[in-house]
């Protein structure tokens, strides 16, 4: 079976169809969505329609912080994160505050666990950005692999029996084999905002046959969503930002 | 000890176990067979027991990972992998040849013989670089060579994949490799660097050459970092009739500083494969060790300057290619001759690790092969190889960046591709004369080139306007769509 995991798409409607329309091509027969469908970008509704859709035809969907953050503003956030937010409030109907509010935080699958952020209970959402935040996450979990999203940078960390853990930066298209001696914690990029210099989508596709993950960077107009971003009176810098990759 | 799973006459998914034909610490190896494959394998298993080295299991995940992506005839055949209980085992090509290990017993070699050899062994070494591989075990136990010669790079157990996890390199806090043959970088723990492997095989060609291994066996860290500091008697002083060029090349392999070695293992090879084309320099002449002074300074310099951690290698697909120039001498190419060469010189300072080898193929003709000596008494592959520095003259290149070379055959097509085949030569530049004739009827040797070569060959014409540039252009398509979006 070909696992499709999608994180952080932000309400970036053209990234999330190139996306989804990539991981067609690519034989994927489960879609796995990882949290914050929401916040940032300008096509919340269409994005949640999307999401609703895959859901009623089997999907896998956990939620993130900013898809939290709809219903509690209580959530601690960055000044354009928090305009964007309110923005964002004002643009959803009670089908699609109703669907967010169900979601849940976490997802086991067999031996596979699906988080947005990290295995750990929250507040506080942890990021997983260094191996020593890795470990911690890992030894928080007992799956023999992980995938979350959150950090928007694409890595992965293996760990053995007796502690070793080797963190690695993943080359698009490379398949990595996964072998079971280790348990795994993939964390797959952003759909919809990426935050690595590269401005293209990124998710990633398990294969369960072979026990390989494959990091893709799938191009999409990074120009439209950005223009569509000041159409709707968001801060500019998010539309900057978006072009940049960063 | 856990009771292997495997042993003779196991069936493992179809393939058939025969004899057990190595029992190491870190692994065991059988002979085996399938019905549907006509040529003999071989059954890799790590050892797991009590007490084994866990890097033995680290380095088959590794192999694991590695040897189903790599293809060629310089690496095994993989076949397939897979667990019997909770044995994993790989199946792969066995290479129906010896490994170099037992040629130790010979030792020393007569060194034209370990200049082929390290020749073929570089030759391998940038066919395993090219595919994102630095294996970092080079020694002669590891080295097979097929019936048909090409040497043959086994077990990838401490080998660096480019774009897979270095479970090896994030796990182990000591350098893990053969005491001998590790390079300064690698004692040091970096694991990513290709030139590592060039090191290794210095020390291969230093050891065969003169019978004593250049930095001894050391069991010890602190005896392996020495040949951070202390350089090796230079092979000449222990085998005087060792020429000065393969001194200077084996010395090269040998610099502490990666950079100091050679770009990639092509170059290395194209060196070993053309003695008369190596810059000799104070290396090829030298018969004792550094002075005392300088090994102290080395010595209690810090090890990070001497070799740099931080800065990326070569890679191939960088700024290190080598460049073949086919330059056609004769008076009426004059034009293309000058347009090549400032097509080259504007694509020289975007690949400063650049090495050009400029070609000019000496026509033969098909039945009087032994005219090398013309009516004058001049020899023509002189002259050429005096008209080819005068070509290259204003290019400014330093010697040991650019070497030249007088092919004699009846075909220059084919001449240029044998040499861009056997040198590993990553793009070949070459001029393309104005339609005539006679290239209409036979096909121009550029064509033939362009069409044929395994790399990148850019044709270079003299580009001269002509009555049809003055008809009206093609309308652009593309414009309508700009003035929509």
């Amino acid at each position: 079976m070909r696992i499709a995991l999608l994180a952080d798409i932000h309400a970036n409607r053209l990234a999330l169809e190139a996306c989804q329309e990539h991981a067609r091509s690519q034989g994927a027969d489960r879609l796995v969505f990882l949290g914050d469908y929401v916040g940032y970008g300008p096509q919340p509704r269409e994005v949640i329609e999307r999401i609703m859709a895959e859901t009623a035809r089997g999907a896998i969907a956990v939620a993130g912080n900013h898809d939290q953050a709809v219903a509690n503003d209580r959530e601690a956030m960055t000044p354009d994160a928090e305009t964007a937010m309110a923005w964002t409030r004002g643009q959803l109907g009670p089908e699609a505050r109703e669907f967010l509010a169900s979601l849940p935080l976490r997802f086991e699958d067999g031996t596979r666990l699906y988080v947005h952020a990290s295995p750990q209970t929250y507040p506080p959402w942890i990021y997983i950005r260094e191996s020593r935040d890795a470990r911690r996450a890992l030894e928080a979990s007992r799956a023999q692999m992980v995938f979350c999203g959150h950090t928007h940078l694409p890595a992965l960390h293996g760990i053995t029996a007796t502690g070793q853990l080797v963190s690695f930066t993943p080359v698009s298209s490379v398949p990595v084999p996964l072998p079971p001696q280790r348990r795994w914690l993939t964390v797959v990029g952003a759909v919809g905002q990426s935050r690595d210099g590269n401005p293209a989508a990124a998710y990633a596709l398990l294969d369960t046959t072979t026990s390989t993950i494959t990091h893709f960077r799938v191009p999409y107009d990074v120009q439209a969503t950005a223009a569509a971003i000041l159409d709707a009176g968001l801060p500019p810098a998010l539309a900057a930002r978006l072009r940049k990759g960063l | 000890m856990q009771q292997l799973m495997i042993s003779p006459g196991t069936l493992l998914d179809g393939y058939l176990v025969g004899e057990r034909v190595h029992r190491g610490g870190m692994a065991s190896l059988w002979a085996a067979s399938h019905p549907d494959l006509p040529f003999p394998l071989l059954v890799k298993a790590p050892t797991l027991s009590e007490g084994t080295d866990p890097a033995a299991i680290v380095g088959f995940e590794m192999e694991q990972m590695i040897l189903p992506r790599l293809t060629g005839r310089h690496v095994p055949k993989f076949i397939a992998q897979g667990t019997t209980g909770l044995q994993p085992y790989l199946i792969m090509e066995r290479i129906p040849g010896p490994s170099l290990l037992p040629r130790l017993t010979e030792l020393p070699l007569p060194w034209a013989e370990v200049a082929a050899l390290g020749a073929r062994i570089a030759t391998a070494l940038d066919d395993l670089h090219r595919q994102h591989v630095v294996h970092l075990d080079v020694k002669p136990s590891n080295l097979l060579v097929r019936p048909t010669g090409e040497v043959v790079l086994v077990d990838y157990g401490l080998s660096h994949h480019d774009e897979l996890p270095d479970l090896m390199g994030e796990e182990f806090r000591l350098p893990y490799g053969t005491a001998p043959y590790m390079a300064p970088e690698q004692v040091l723990g970096l694991r990513r660097d290709p030139r590592s492997d060039q090191f290794a095989l210095g020390v291969l060609m230093y050891f065969f050459v003169t019978g004593v291994r250049p930095f001894g066996d050391p069991q010890r860290l602190s005896g392996l970092k020495r040949r951070i500091w202390r350089d090796p008697v230079p092979p000449r002083k222990l085998r005087p009739d060792c020429p000065p060029w393969l001194q200077e090349i084996i010395l090269r392999c040998l610099e502490v500083h990666p950079a100091w070695r050679y770009p990639t293992a092509a170059h290395l090879a194209l060196a070993l494969r053309h003695p008369d084309q190596v810059m000799l320099t104070a290396r090829s002449e030298k018969l004792r060790q550094d002075p005392f002074t300088t090994v102290l300074r080395r010595r209690f310099a810090d090890h990070q300057l001497v070799v740099p951690k931080g800065k990326a290698p070569a890679r191939h697909d960088g700024d290190a290619p080598i460049l073949a120039v086919a330059i056609d001498l004769s008076p009426e190419a004059a034009p293309i001759a000058g347009t090549l060469r400032s097509m080259v010189a504007h694509m020289l300072p975007a690949l400063p690790g650049a090495r050009v080898a400029c070609l000019n193929v000496f026509k033969l003709g098909r039945i009087t092969l032994d005219q090398t000596v013309d009516g004058e008494g001049r020899n023509i592959h002189l002259q050429r190889l005096v008209e080819l520095r005068h070509w290259a003259e204003p290019l400014g290149l330093e010697e040991g960046r650019i070497s030249f070379h007088v092919l004699q055959s009846p075909d220059p097509s084919s001449a240029i591709l044998q040499y861009v085949n056997a040198n590993h030569v990553d793009h070949v530049v070459i001029g393309a004369r104005a339609s005539s004739l006679r290239r209409s009827l036979l096909g121009s040797v550029s064509s033939q080139v362009a069409a044929q070569a395994p790399c990148t060959v850019t044709v270079v014409r003299a580009r001269r306007l002509r009555h049809s540039d003055f008809k009206d252009e093609p309308e652009d398509k593309t414009e309508s769509t700009w003035t929509v979006g």
